[in-house]
């Protein structure tokens, strides 16, 4: 034992393994390590007989096989969960409370083994896995269960999607597993679940947790497989729901496979985190915050603090101080208790880093890694930091998904603003500063769904997580997330969304617009023009379009709206995006003041659509001015001492092409929503009857509402939407139409992946049940989570 | 240095990001085996063992003395092949009255005499007697002066009035060692350590030491992490190394490990010797005896087959 005696002198860190017997034994019981897929409560070996290899990426070991997942095996996972969902949403929202808290128990007994196993798969390390991963899945199920005990009291009139399609990515295999099954199980849905390709091990000894909990045949089934198994999944025409974490490349591609398909889509995709840091901010827990933002998770993290922004005075203190601390990372065997970074995932991800980083180089950045090595027998990357990176370069735009951060300056809260949203993205942010005035000024001007102060990756199953902009939408987490797995119980057959309403039937539906009275003499001729940042404007190419009643004789003409005039309409909503940063008590004033002048012109407007329908608007308008000031937000319960705000913010500008069928209520129904909660709107009026918006517009002229709020644009709807949908400065597009025009408006919708909320059936607007409330508020609103610790 | 309170009032801790740091020290690194006795044997040398009771008499600082010259049974010495090594506590420290008794106890052991002074635990005696109490300690043999701040300089924010305090002792104690105990359990904040740290450093404190023991709560780690952050801030200014000692509360080895732990990555390896890092501590050393034994013998062990303190 002469080692003690020179490790006396050497005080290095010595090796701290953890046994990979048990999980390797685990393996071995199974098959002999393959693995067929878990459907319908079994184990089922692959219709085509086709395994691949799931490797140990920092031995480059082969640990099992598993089944390679075809049409036939998703077909039958499907069915499985197809003929379970009725028993499963029939039970008592008690009963599945208990099947949610039997896996948390279950998960928390099976602990040590789903740590070392994903440590195993992914190369994470096991502190990661052990503290933060496990301990995390097993607190979203304890938090769901709650969730599945209280659905019926706390989303009453909501029943579930159905069966639902979910594919996860491979940086948290486990806790993927988490966020996904845990709400769609407690809202009542059943869940076919692909795991990423580079990591199913951990979802298939879940499969085994939820058999031994005994979860019904059918409520849970697992396909593995590649991407093909995951396009067989999404294209299922009986999967009512897709829930996706990955790529936005894929998330795109998803996008527009479910297009017009009336599948509820949620998105959690990439980013390009900014990690922003004042010159008053505690610098060396500013270090050791990096460390945990692009050094945890070897940085394959989507919500990586992966930008690294920095005042200007003190950004040499922070590069000198970061070096520091680099040098003392270590790079290891994922199984050591004492190593920071473990392997990368695979070597395609390995080779993504290195291609980045030499770009990053060959642009001009310059590039510092601490001066020890990596070992060599499996796929590590050191940790790399850039500095002089400019927001052209390279690095600077594309997601990494690896340990490396760039790093610019700012000179102004305003240009640390600026750059951080300077990105197609939008998952979250880091602010480091001791003012709590800038902390929480920056916060809600950040395009971010989660923003940490002082802090970063935290993440609990109270608080919801989810993405701005490209990062994808929809919320994981929270109230906000069960959302996302339920629907409206009026509308069971919500997602059905191929029955195309008929133009005509609509037309019959609704009260025939009628001219004034016959007199003597002729009408003053009226021209409608289109309404667009406060004025009344003449369409850009000036065409007109006759509008007929339903005897056919001209009503009157109204402007043909085109491609530029929607552009001038993006402008001047976006020129109006004060309106947002306004107050409530404001805008409830403004839309109190267009019922009241729309109830003086009731009769005028009555001759048109009829008594019923003013009323039912002037209600409605009421309704959005009641809603302005108590749309709240929320403070999540997390496990931190601090607050989490979970903020209601306009989506920003949208895009609405409204129903045919009721052409004043229709447009106010969706019109006061959205301003209410401080968006600014283009709409296009009921193609057929647009009267009753145009005469409308001189009702907003005279009501207070300032310019570019709201604009209407008169035309062929369906192109019109599509010219919306397309716009890459449009950030969300309601569409209620055919069901050619809505699938036109998701596909284009995937070019910057705005948030799309589309129906092509028919909805009674008159119903106060389904044409307003709640819904229509969190269609127009995002939810940002502000994670707040405190003490002094 | 002179007082520049410009560095002072521009310190900024941010208490929930320290404690997250604090938190993962113990769980990002670890060490066993071979690699944990080498530690726990070096976690003894760094060791300040130390008796400060109102019933102190010089049987038990005999005692202790004892202890300190031989802290491990040689029988484990000898298990562990580390004879060479001489290992011995880092000094042992007493009250002023205990000095002479330990001053001769340790005679060519090479081991010094740290005692406790300036109206120890409060601090809060006349100002003069306090100076004295430090010649007194360094005349009768001393080497070490662990001296105690005003706690209302640094609540009332009186910078000045703390660095005169703490530069007159240290002119009080003259080629003795002075550490500077902050008392952190009363200071309210860890932005307050910061700064209490920082003061003390410009006057001239060969280490600073977060407790006398004796404060509701003492050495904690998230206080490690700010204090060790300013030991680093001062060197990075000044390329003057302070030393640094947690006191108060330190009773099991795995502790031990986690304070060392802390050293080597805050601050570096040099922090891992008794010229720069100290343990205050009395009951600990029992405790790294029995790890030891259980290392040696892969047997769990008892407190009573160790000589005790």
């Amino acid at each position: 034992m002469a080692t003690v005696a020179k490790l006396f002198e050497t005080m290095e860190y010595g090796p701290a393994p953890e046994s990979d017997a048990p999980a390797l034994e685990w393996l071995k019981q199974h098959d002999n390590g393959r693995f067929g897929h878990f459907s319908n409560g079994r184990w089922v070996a692959p219709a085509e007989g086709q395994y691949f290899e799931t490797i140990n990426p920092a031995t480059k070991a082969v640990l099992a096989r598993v089944a390679q997942g075809s049409k036939a095996d998703v077909d039958a996972a499907v069915a499985a969960a197809n003929s379970a969902a009725p028993v499963w949403s029939g039970l008592t929202p008690h009963a599945r409370a208990r099947f949610l808290y039997a896996l948390a128990r279950e998960v928390q007994r099976h602990s040590r083994l789903l740590a070392v196993l994903e440590s195993l798969d992914n190369g994470k390390p096991i502190r990661e896995t052990r503290d933060l991963d496990i301990p995390l899945v097993a607190r979203h199920f304890y938090h769901h269960a709650g969730w599945a005990q209280l659905r019926d009291s706390e989303f009453p009139g909501y029943v579930p999607v159905g069966v639902v399609g979910q594919i996860i990515p491979w940086n948290f295999p486990l806790l993927m597993v988490a966020w996904k099954v845990a709400p769609a199980l407690a809202a009542g849905n059943t869940v076919i679940l692909k795991p990423a390709e580079f990591t199913p091990l951990t979802a298939l000894c879940f499969a085994e947790i939820a058999q031994a909990a005994g979860l019904p045949p059918g409520v849970f089934n697992v396909v593995t497989g590649d991407g093909a198994t995951g396009k067989a999944l999404v294209e299922h025409p009986d999967v009512q729901k897709i829930a996706f974490t990955g790529s936005t490349e894929v998330g795109r591609i998803i996008r527009k496979a479910t297009a017009g398909s009336g599948k509820k889509l949620t998105l959690e995709l990439g980013g390009k985190s900014p990690f922003i840091v004042f010159d008053d901010a505690d610098l060396d827990s500013v270090v050791e915050g990096v460390v945990d933002a692009i050094w945890f998770n070897q940085g394959q993290v989507c919500c990586a603090g992966s930008r690294l922004l920095v005042q200007e005075s003190v950004a040499d203190r922070l590069t000198q101080k970061l070096r520091a601390r680099m040098e003392k990372l270590r790079v290891g065997s994922p199984l050591d208790k004492a190593v920071d970074m473990g392997a990368i995932v695979a070597p395609v991800q390995l080779e993504r880093i290195r291609g980045l980083v030499e770009k990053g180089v060959e642009e001009g950045a310059k590039m510092w890694q601490p001066s020890w090595a990596c070992p060599t027998e499996g796929y590590f990357y050191p940790p790399t930091l850039f500095t002089d990176v400019s927001p052209a370069a390279t690095i600077a735009q594309i997601e990494i998904f690896g340990p490396v951060l760039v790093s610019m300056t700012f000179r102004t809260p305003k240009e640390a603003v600026e750059l951080a949203n300077n990105t197609p993205y939008g998952l979250a942010a880091s602010v480091w500063t001791e003012n709590i005035n800038l902390a929480l000024d920056v916060a809600p001007k950040l395009k971010a769904g989660v923003v940490w102060i002082n802090s970063t990756n935290l993440f609990d199953a109270a608080a919801g997580f989810g993405g701005y902009r490209e990062s994808g939408f929809g919320r994981e987490g929270g109230r906000e997330g069960m959302w996302e797995y339920l629907k409206a119980g009026w509308d069971e057959k919500a997602g059905d969304g191929r029955r195309e309403m008929s133009d005509t039937a609509a037309k019959s539906t609704s009260a025939p617009e009628r001219t004034s009275p016959i007199s003597l003499l002729p009408p003053i001729d009226r021209t409608y023009k289109l309404f667009i940042g406060g004025k009344q404007a003449r369409p850009d190419q000036g065409y007109s379009r006759k509008i007929l009643g339903p005897d056919g004789r001209v009503l009157g003409e109204v402007a043909e709206g085109n491609r530029k005039d929607v552009r001038n309409a993006v402008e001047a909503a976006h020129a109006a995006d004060g309106w947002g940063r306004g107050s409530g008590h404001m805008r409830a004033q403004i839309l109190y003041f267009i019922a009241e002048n729309l109830a003086t012109r009731a009769d005028e407007f009555a001759a048109r659509v009829g008594r019923q329908e003013v009323d039912a608007s002037i209600a409605r308008l009421f309704t959005y001015a009641a809603w302005a000031d108590k749309w709240d937000g929320a403070v999540h319960h997390t496990p931190i001492r601090g607050v989490t705000l979970a903020m209601n913010e306009p989506i920003g500008v949208l895009g609405i092409a409204a129903p045919d069928d009721v052409p004043l209520l229709g447009f106010v129904s969706l019109m006061a929503p959205a301003i209410a909660v401080g968006n600014t709107v283009i709409v296009v009026p009921s193609e057929s009857q647009p009267i009753a918006a145009t005469e409308f517009y001189t009702v907003l002229e005279t009501s207070d509402v300032p310019d570019g709020v709201i604009n209407v644009i008169t035309g062929a709807k369906d192109p019109l939407a599509k010219v919306l949908a397309e716009h890459d400065d449009v950030d969300g597009m309601w569409y209620f139409g055919s069901a050619a025009g809505l699938k036109a408006v998701e596909l284009a919708s995937a070019a910057n992946m705005k948030r799309t909320w589309t129906s092509a059936r028919t909805r009674d607007w008159l119903d106060t049940r389904q044409g307003e409330g709640r819904e229509f508020l969190r269609r127009a609103t995002e939810v940002k989570n502000i994670w707040i610790p405190y003490g002094e | 240095m002179p007082l520049d309170l410009d560095v002072i009032r521009a310190l900024r801790v941010n208490r929930s990001a320290v404690e997250r740091r604090a938190a993962t020290i113990p769980t990002r690194r670890t060490v066993k085996k071979e690699w944990q006795a080498a530690w726990l044997l070096r976690a003894i040398t760094c060791m300040d063992l130390t008796t400060l009771q109102g019933d102190d008499t010089p049987g038990n600082v005999l005692r202790l003395c004892a202890k300190a010259r031989r802290p491990l049974r040689q029988d484990l010495i000898d298990a562990l092949g580390v004879g060479d090594l001489d290992i011995k506590v880092g000094a042992v420290c007493v009250y002023h009255a205990l000095v002479p008794t330990a001053v001769a106890a340790l005679e060519g052991s090479g081991i010094p005499v740290a005692a406790v002074s300036t109206g120890f635990p409060a601090g809060l005696s006349p100002f003069a007697q306090r100076l004295e109490e430090v010649q007194a300690s360094v005349a009768a043999g001393a080497q070490e002066i662990d001296i105690v701040i005003t706690r209302a300089h640094v609540l009332t924010g009186d910078w000045p009035a703390l660095y005169a305090e703490v530069r007159a002792f240290r002119d009080a104690c003259g080629r003795a060692h002075m550490k500077a105990i902050l008392g952190t359990g009363d200071l309210a904040t860890l932005t307050n350590v910061a700064r209490a740290s920082m003061v003390a450093m410009m006057a001239g404190a060969d280490f600073i030491k977060t407790s006398t023991g004796k404060e509701p709560v003492n050495a904690v780690l998230p206080v490690g992490v700010v204090m060790t952050r300013m030991i680093r801030e001062y060197e990075m200014r000044t390329g003057a190394a302070v030393g640094f000692k947690p006191a108060g509360g330190i009773r099991a080895a795995k502790q031990a490990l986690d304070w060392l732990i802390l050293m080597k990555e805050e601050l570096g390896d040099r922090w891992l010797r008794s010229a720069l890092f100290r343990l205050g501590a009395s009951s600990l050393l029992t405790d790294i005896e029995r790890q030891l034994e259980h290392f040696v013998t892969g047997r769990y062990a008892a407190a009573h087959r160790h000589p005790m303190v």
